[in-house]
């Protein structure tokens, strides 16, 4: 993309253990497969499911939560704007989602050392998306479907399959 | 008196929202666009926020997802008669943020009002008979790090350069930089705080009037740039684009200076009538 830039990494969504120990902080990589939206209300409900032991909306088990409130689809579109989220928001959260098998995540700005601490223990990785290129990330996006807290309307959480979805590892 | 129609300022605010909530300001994309000599990824990341507003521009898609809290200042002349004038503002914003993201919710139980109201709105009453509306959206990224120190006369200018500088270390990378930062210096508490929101305005690359203000402009711009944030928080010398600073008398006893960080999705514009 430019130079001094790597950016021929792709990694697969969900991402395996060996795949995830390729990469390195500062490598531009494409991401592809299924991530879910999930921010500060569906983290709330997921990790109040948790504490209760309750069915969670989907399979944490290795799977990439993208910090993610889309505006609205218009008729005919897979999906409105969808930039990334300010992930710090999250860290209240993130430790125990991490504990019960996340190992993706991908926002934007910093995260706190607990969930630092989290990702390096359990062999995990952040993400930093690029914060206001919603439209551009818009068109990255294969197919959309709401899973979970529809009451929630952008913040519920959406299936998303992505193809080309750049992202920078911040935190391994 | 001078008779404006509601109706007519509620037509032009919806259009001039609904423009801003997809094309950002275009001397951002611009400085964007230029950047070359910077951190590699930096470089990378400003591309990609180039072309990313080329997307939403050409496809008429809402450049950043987060469509923001509506603010709304008003500049009142004192001889307009505007009847209707605050319905017609909650409607342009409701109208506008048809097909956009409802991001305002009850500060307690966090349930959505639905349609993106009511509208923060600002009222500046000045002399004459003319009726001015800007409009800012404003992302909860960035707002979520301004802060408001309370200096006292003795911290002084360089006091209020290392809160300007500190509130960027800290927030910085979490507020879609690059930035236009503006501060807000004076007055009471809210009168900092409306300034901060006030420089976010003003045209890029335009400076205070005042000598010494422009001077802490470029000082601050500086000091911030050796932050090593860069765009996007990838690092390099491109953390701020503009720092815009406003100032009020204050009390003998105090210095307040309000720092707020506007992201690169600057999205505003204003309407005369």
């Amino acid at each position: 993309m430019t130079n001094g830039v790597r950016s021929d990494a792709r990694l697969t969504l969900p991402a395996c253990a060996d795949d995830i120990k390729k990469l390195e902080v500062g490598m531009l990589v494409e991401l592809n497969g299924v991530m879910y939206t999930a921010r500060d209300q569906a983290h709330k409900r997921i990790a109040e499911a948790i504490e209760r032991g309750e069915k969670l909306p989907f399979d944490l088990g290795g799977a990439a939560i993208y910090y993610c409130g889309p505006t609205p689809a218009k008729d005919g579109q897979i999906i409105g704007s969808c930039g990334p989220t300010t992930s710090g928001r999250m860290d209240k959260y993130a430790p125990l989602l991490i504990e019960k098998g996340i190992r993706v995540m991908i926002g934007k700005g910093v995260r706190n050392d607990a969930v630092k601490s989290a990702i390096s223990k359990y062999g995990a990785v952040y993400f930093s998306a690029i914060g206001g290129a919603a439209a551009l990330y818009r068109s990255t996006v294969k197919s959309c479907e709401l899973i979970a807290y529809p009451d929630l309307g952008c913040e519920a959480v959406y299936k998303l399959t992505v193809e080309n979805f750049p992202a920078v590892v911040s935190v391994l | 008196m001078r008779i404006i129609d509601a109706e007519t300022v509620r037509a032009r605010l919806t259009e001039l929202i609904n423009s801003c909530l997809v094309i950002p300001d275009r001397a951002v994309t611009a400085a964007l666009d230029r950047l070359s000599d910077d951190a590699p990824l930096s470089v990378a990341a400003a591309k990609l926020i180039v072309e990313n507003n080329r997307i939403a521009e050409k496809q008429g898609a809402y450049c950043c997802q987060d469509t923001g809290q509506a603010l709304v200042s008003i500049k009142l002349g004192d001889a307009v008669c505007c009847e209707g004038l605050y319905g017609a503002i909650d409607s342009a914003v409701r109208d506008a943020y048809t097909c956009a993201r409802k991001s305002v919710a009850d500060p307690l139980t966090r349930i959505n009002t639905g349609d993106n109201t009511p509208a923060v709105i600002e009222t500046t009453l000045c002399a004459g008979d003319t009726l001015e509306i800007s409009f800012l959206a404003k992302g909860a990224g960035s707002e979520n790090m301004a802060k408001l120190y309370m200096l006292t006369p003795a911290d002084g200018r360089d006091g209020i350069v290392r809160a300007a500088v500190e509130a960027v270390r800290v927030g910085g990378a979490n507020a879609c930089p690059p930035l236009v930062v503006g501060i807000g210096i004076g007055g009471l508490t809210e009168t900092a705080c409306i300034l901060s929101k006030k420089a976010l305005l003003r045209p890029l690359g335009t400076h205070n009037e005042r000598a010494d203000a422009a001077a802490l402009e470029t000082e601050i711009l500086e000091k911030v740039n050796s932050l090593g944030i860069g765009v996007a928080g990838f690092g390099g010398k491109t953390t701020a684009l503009a720092v815009n600073v406003e100032l009020a008398p204050t009390h003998i006893g105090m210095l307040p200076v309000a720092v707020n960080l506007q992201c690169h999705s600057l999205r505003h514009g204003t309407v005369k009538f």
